[in-house]
């Protein structure tokens, strides 16, 4: 083996220098695969992107252009005055509505992520596993009785109602990756605390929540994306078009309850819905592929 | 108050799971029960409800709708997940050293999950249209159709594309799933395998797809789940249509429930559902509890 491949080969390269070439070779390759597969990938965003800055014309054309003949943000204007009432009303209800899930799924998964983690009590085994038995169940199975409760007690068409299934929706998920963000620290750390006779909830604000913090960021991180982007039941508890949060407002668009189909309007406000979405995840990459190794891997 | 340092201690924990509790309690467990209890009677949303037994159960078996609900979720599910996977598997090989600039292929790839499916069905309806749409704006360009193609407005070609349209919406999750498998096979393993002169298919057959086992069929139950709960890009991107040939099994119990206020009749549709979810789940526990 050893003298074939110290002979050289007619062009005069020894067999080791052929295979480094051979494998610069395929790794340009890859590179040029993957090159092709992102464009593709991107093409649709991208090709969103430019058709909301097309003239409201020219994003209408039939066949359309490729590239706009003009940069415009008519489009976006146009949007402002879209509809009943315009988009801002169903972006800053779609961004109460998100606020509220993140704020109350952080509360209530530290809270109970602590319990869990720190505390014996009766009845823990029984109360953990009910809470995580939640993700066997589809959300989509139990809405009919949800919209019954949330019609009965006036919540429906309120973006505090959505927000209450929406948190809970997030719950299972919150309060296994709080538990084992608290199992991870130290017990050492909190007895000393203890001992110096601080109470429970001082040493959760004033010791622990610094030390778990990356398990809330992927909370609220993980909070936000699902109810910013949510359509079944933000479709179904909102009946009244002032409170329609953006993908339910921006479906109307599409099925022209405003008149015609305006597509670069149409086109503008994908784009304002995705940008949140992708800001947050490029911002905060880290913490949303620990939760999805976290949550969706160990559990 | 005389209560003892552990005494104390316990009712603290109670107190701090308690809104969690009560969360779970009011807004699962309690409709779960009265889905049980909706589904066995006629539950219109105003008016009398009034208590029918099994019939709603009954109807089911002769709700043509339903039965091709079903019919057309389960192709469905079984049309979309081997490209998702086939695809998934491919990228997660591709991008699984660490050369130059692979965490930007990574982020690519993954950008469109964190899109919404409402939103990007909406994008896609668009890019599909007949007039205005990109797609065919392109294929007649290049003469490769005769004229425009009407793909969301007949059965067959329907499916297709709202096939790659989720395959492109869902396989970086797949994607990052099978690369965490990839992972965590120690290099050393090819490399023993090359010396003994094995090819790319061998070592696939051999060690990759076997030491991955638990990884795929985690992410196949989750995406198979995910798929049998579809609803957005039916709902979205044909209305159902054509001839009610793209509706889902949640798309039917929303039409029901939500739109002729059958509620007891969703209810009923609804714990069907669940137990051939209940079913997965218990499926994925199973092959999870294997892993010692």
């Amino acid at each position: 083996m050893a003298a074939t491949s110290l002979r050289p080969n007619p062009s005069g390269h020894s067999q080791q220098e052929l295979r480094r070439m051979r494998r610069r070779a395929l790794l340009a390759l890859r590179y040029v695969i993957l090159l092709v597969l992102a464009l593709l990938f991107l093409f649709p965003i991208a090709w969103s992107f430019i058709n909301s800055i097309k003239l409201p014309s020219e994003a209408l054309a039939v066949p359309p252009t490729y590239l706009p003949s003009e940069i415009s943000l008519k489009n976006y204007e146009e949007l402002t005055t879209y509809g009943k009432i315009g988009i801002a009303q169903h972006v800053y209800n779609s961004t109460v509505v998100a606020l509220i899930t993140v704020l109350g799924s952080i509360v209530l998964s530290t809270l109970g992520g602590y319990g869990f983690a720190r505390f014996n009590f009766p009845g823990k085994n029984v109360l953990f596993v009910m809470v995580l038995s939640t993700l066997m169940i589809p959300f989509q199975s139990i809405l009919i009785p949800l919209f019954v409760m949330i019609v009965q007690v006036d919540l429906h068409d309120t973006l505090f109602g959505l927000a209450l299934v929406y948190i809970t929706f997030q719950l299972p998920f919150g309060i296994f990756l709080m538990r084992n963000s608290f199992l991870a620290v130290p017990q050492e750390i909190e007895e000393s605390a203890l001992l110096d006779g601080c109470s429970s909830i001082s040493i959760l604000y004033r010791l622990m929540l610094r030390l778990v913090l990356p398990g809330i960021v992927t909370v609220a991180i993980y909070a936000f994306i699902n109810s910013w982007n949510e359509f079944l039941a933000a479709l179904i508890f909102m009946s009244d078009q002032d409170k329609f949060t953006l993908p339910v407002f921006l479906t109307t668009v599409r099925y022209g309850i405003w008149g015609d189909v305006n597509w670069g309007a149409l086109q503008a406000g994908v784009i304002v819905s995705i940008i949140p979405s992708l800001a947050i995840f490029l911002a905060l990459q880290r913490y949303y592929m620990d939760g999805l190794m976290g949550g969706a891997v160990k559990n | 108050m005389n209560l003892s340092w552990t005494q104390r201690r316990k009712l603290t924990g109670l107190l701090f799971v308690m809104p969690t509790v009560a969360f779970v309690t009011v807004f699962f467990i309690i409709p779960l029960i009265m889905t049980v209890y909706m589904s066995f009677h006629d539950w219109p949303l105003f008016g009398e409800r009034a208590y029918t037994g099994l019939e709603n159960y009954q109807e089911l078996s002769k709700d043509r709708q339903y039965l091709k609900s079903l019919d057309f979720t389960f192709r469905y599910t079984a049309l979309v997940t081997p490209p998702i996977f086939i695809l998934g598997f491919i990228l997660a090989s591709l991008v699984r050293h660490n050369i130059p600039y692979i965490g930007i292929f990574r982020t690519i790839f993954f950008l469109p999950v964190v899109i919404g499916l409402g939103v990007s069905s909406l994008l896609w309806t668009w890019m599909l249209d007949d007039r205005i749409g990109i797609f065919n704006k392109i294929l007649l360009d290049f003469h490769l159709v005769p004229k425009a193609q009407l793909f969301l407005g007949r059965p067959n070609t329907a499916m297709n594309v709202i096939i790659l349209s989720v395959v492109w919406k869902t396989v970086g999750f797949t994607m990052i799933l099978l690369l965490a498998g990839l992972q965590a096979i120690p290099d050393e393993l090819y490399e023993s395998a090359e010396v003994d002169g094995a090819g790319y298919f061998r070592k696939l057959f051999y060690i990759t797809l076997p030491l991955m086992r638990r990884t795929i069929a985690l992410a196949l139950i989750l995406s198979v789940i995910g798929s049998v709960l579809s609803f957005d890009q039916f709902y979205i991107m044909t209305r159902g249509g054509p001839r009610n040939s793209t509706i889902s099994i949640v798309f039917w119990i929303f039409n029901n429930s939500f739109t002729y206020f059958k509620m007891g009749y969703g209810a009923a549709m609804s714990i069907v559902l669940l137990a051939i979810l209940v079913a997965l789940t218990g499926l994925q526990l199973y092959v999870l509890r294997e892993k010692e």
